[in-house]
């Protein structure tokens, strides 16, 4: 039990197929209620998709597991419809601060420039988001979330998956048409059916603790991260401090590969430790009860493929990366979001069976830079061999007086949104562009005039979306109003009027972002990624480019 | 930034690629530098990193950048 959190009870879920002679056929199933699950399941209900979700638990995550959610990620909690009450409930942050002993040595700004309506980083324990998750689903009719509901086989089949579930209620079978399967990185699921995951185990032990300080330290608005090389209070290789809701502190201690799990958890062996990393802080007059200590080690890995016919790997059941980049939960949710559409499209017959395969190319591509930042990162902390500890002593050395070398200082490269450089769903620019809304890109937000005020907000809510800057003329008018499928809205500076359905730039930056001029238009997919994109409209070009982005060619 | 006085601010990358976040031209360069050394004894890679030492400033070349480069990198070892 903890001081700041009580664990839910979710009744199990019934069961009505118990005992049906034959198997009952659904569109939709999500194995697995955690964040990624959870994030399927809500975005394709919201999505007209019937859903069931089953979970073989009854309550949500234990300890406080993915901590970083950012930017990107709120922006899809914001159309999940609970990216408020992340940020309300958790720690924004944006400077991380990198010491070497009691040195600072580095600092970055995850958000530079303002204009953006989320932070770079929000800090929750993984069970508040969950919870709130847990609390969204259940508002939405077409899902259906059943606790205590194990699946102990699936069964591919060429027109879905046959699973069966066990339940206090006792068993059933059902047909899926579609399995998403997001079941965790031990993926009982990817393991009955034989799918390996390729990559490399990181021969290293950390131990993680989550504390209660009895005051604060600094208020909310200053919290920082701070990540510390061969730290003072603690005879290791680094170790990283994170605020988290309700004045919980996540520390982090690189133990090394040779440290015994079970004796380092002990208490008597931690608080010391907790203790001189608080009064080097400054903070010798805080207190702290331990809320959850464990030791953990990482891989960085994935599967060959994602898609594995009509079954679809999302999150760390696909792709296991080191904790130290923020790569997991949010890459995870970034799966979600490029798949569920793209289901959506398929299952009501708009798109061929084949746009999920660039599910796979995409985000295949994206756990493939998720890996290589995560385990530089890990390289970095944990050199191999006495070569790579040599340059990196020298890199730690040379820091602070030399800003090339600075640059090299590597305690985590936060996750950010992969740019889907290379997908066959991109439409190739024919006109030049500068800035970095490049097709395949995640569409950057940007201030509005009106009642809901943040470009985004108004984005991936249905299918693909046209932006069209500025006025269009006579002949314009007629074919933006014949785009069918296709959405259409005009971004137009605060003092122009026009009949047609429009958001008002604000400060210009929808524009400055994009590089548009007037007539310029944006093809967005609905996971707000670009598309294609032009100088000018040409109402069978952007009918070209839709047609390329649902793999129906071009 | 003046030609004959070491560069001390960030610099790898390939004139005319762009970044959007700065810091991957700079690990790309790390990680071939780790990856060149993998597999050596420590006595080898004590030799590469002294061959890489002679190969670099040669190419470099102008004594007045090599000799701040010198005196920079001794700073602080004794």
């Amino acid at each position: 039990m903890l001081s700041t959190y009580i664990w839910p009870r979710y009744p199990a879920g019934l069961a009505p197929e118990v005992g049906a002679a034959t198997p009952r056929r659904v569109p939709l199933v999500v194995l697995g209620a955690g964040p990624v699950g959870l994030t399927a399941a809500i975005d394709a209900a919201q999505r007209g998709l019937p859903v069931l979700l089953l979970d073989e638990d009854d309550t949500v995550s234990f300890g406080s597991r993915g901590v970083c959610y950012a930017k990107r990620t709120l922006e899809i909690l914001d159309r999940l419809g609970v990216g408020q009450r992340v940020v309300d409930k958790g720690v924004t942050w944006n400077v991380g601060r990198t010491f070497h002993g009691e040195d600072e040595v580095f600092s970055f700004n995850l958000l530079p420039e303002p204009g953006h309506q989320r932070p770079g980083m929000v800090n929750l324990q993984q069970y508040h988001l969950e919870q709130f998750l847990v609390e969204r689903a259940a508002e939405l009719p077409g899902l259906d979330l059943r606790w205590k509901h194990r699946v102990t086989s699936v069964t591919p089949q060429a027109d879905g998956a046959l699973l069966q579930v066990e339940t206090p209620q006792g068993a059933y079978t059902l047909h899926a048409d579609w399995l998403v399967v997001a079941d965790g990185a031990r993926s009982p699921t990817r393991r009955a059916l034989g799918l390996d995951t390729l990559g490399q185990v990181f021969q290293d032990r950390f131990l993680i603790a989550d504390v209660v300080l009895d005051a604060e330290p600094y208020p909310l608005e200053r919290t920082e991260r701070r990540f510390w090389f061969r730290p003072s209070f603690f005879d290791g290789e680094s170790a990283l401090l994170h605020r988290e809701a309700d004045n919980v502190w996540r520390i982090d201690f690189q133990l090394g590969w040779e440290a015994d799990p079970e004796a380092e958890k002990q208490p008597e062996r931690v608080a010391p430790r907790i203790r001189r990393l608080l009064d080097l802080q400054g903070w010798p007059h805080i207190g702290f009860t331990l809320e959850w200590v464990s030791v953990y080690t990482f891989q960085c890995r994935r599967m060959a493929k994602f898609r594995h016919g009509r079954l679809l790997f999302v999150g760390d059941s696909a792709h296991q990366v080191s904790p130290f980049g923020a790569r997991g939960a949010n890459s995870g949710l970034q799966d979600a979001d490029n798949l569920v559409w793209k289901l959506q499209q398929v299952i009501t017959g708009r798109a061929p069976e084949a746009l999920l395969d660039s599910y796979d190319h995409e985000r295949g591509a994206a756990a493939d830079e998720n890996i290589q930042n995560s385990s530089r990162s890990t390289d970095f902390m944990t050199p191999k061999g006495h070569a790579a500890r040599v340059l990196r002593d020298a890199v730690l050395g040379l820091a602070a007086a030399v800003p090339g070398v600075r640059a090299l200082v590597n305690s985590g490269r936060l996750s950010v949104p992969s740019t889907l450089h290379g997908s066959t769903l991109n439409t190739s620019d024919s006109d030049s562009f500068a800035g970095w809304m490049v097709p395949g890109a995640p569409l950057d937000d940007a201030p509005l005039e009106g009642a809901v005020p943040w470009l985004l907000r108004h984005l991936g809510h249905g299918g693909f979306t046209l932006l069209f800057f500025g006025r269009p003329d006579a002949a314009e008018r007629a074919a933006l109003q014949a785009l069918g499928d296709i959405q259409m809205l005009l971004v137009l500076a605060p003092d122009a009027i026009d009949a047609l359905p429009h958001l008002v730039d604000a400060q210009g930056l929808v524009s400055t972002r994009c590089d548009a001029q007037p007539g310029t238009v944006y093809l967005l997919r609905p996971d707000q990624h670009v598309a294609a994109r032009w100088r000018h409209f040409d109402s069978a070009a952007v009918q070209a480019a839709h047609r390329r982005a649902l793999a129906l060619g071009a | 930034m003046k030609l004959h006085h070491l560069n001390t601010e960030p610099n790898f990358g390939v004139p005319g690629e762009r970044h959007r976040h700065a810091y991957v031209p700079g690990d790309d360069f790390y990680d071939q530098l780790v990856q060149t050394h993998r597999g050596l004894s420590d006595a080898q890679s004590e030799q590469l990193n002294a061959r890489l030492v002679l190969l670099l400033a040669n190419h470099i070349g102008d004594l007045r950048v090599l000799q701040e480069a010198l005196a920079l990198a001794r700073k602080d070892l004794a």
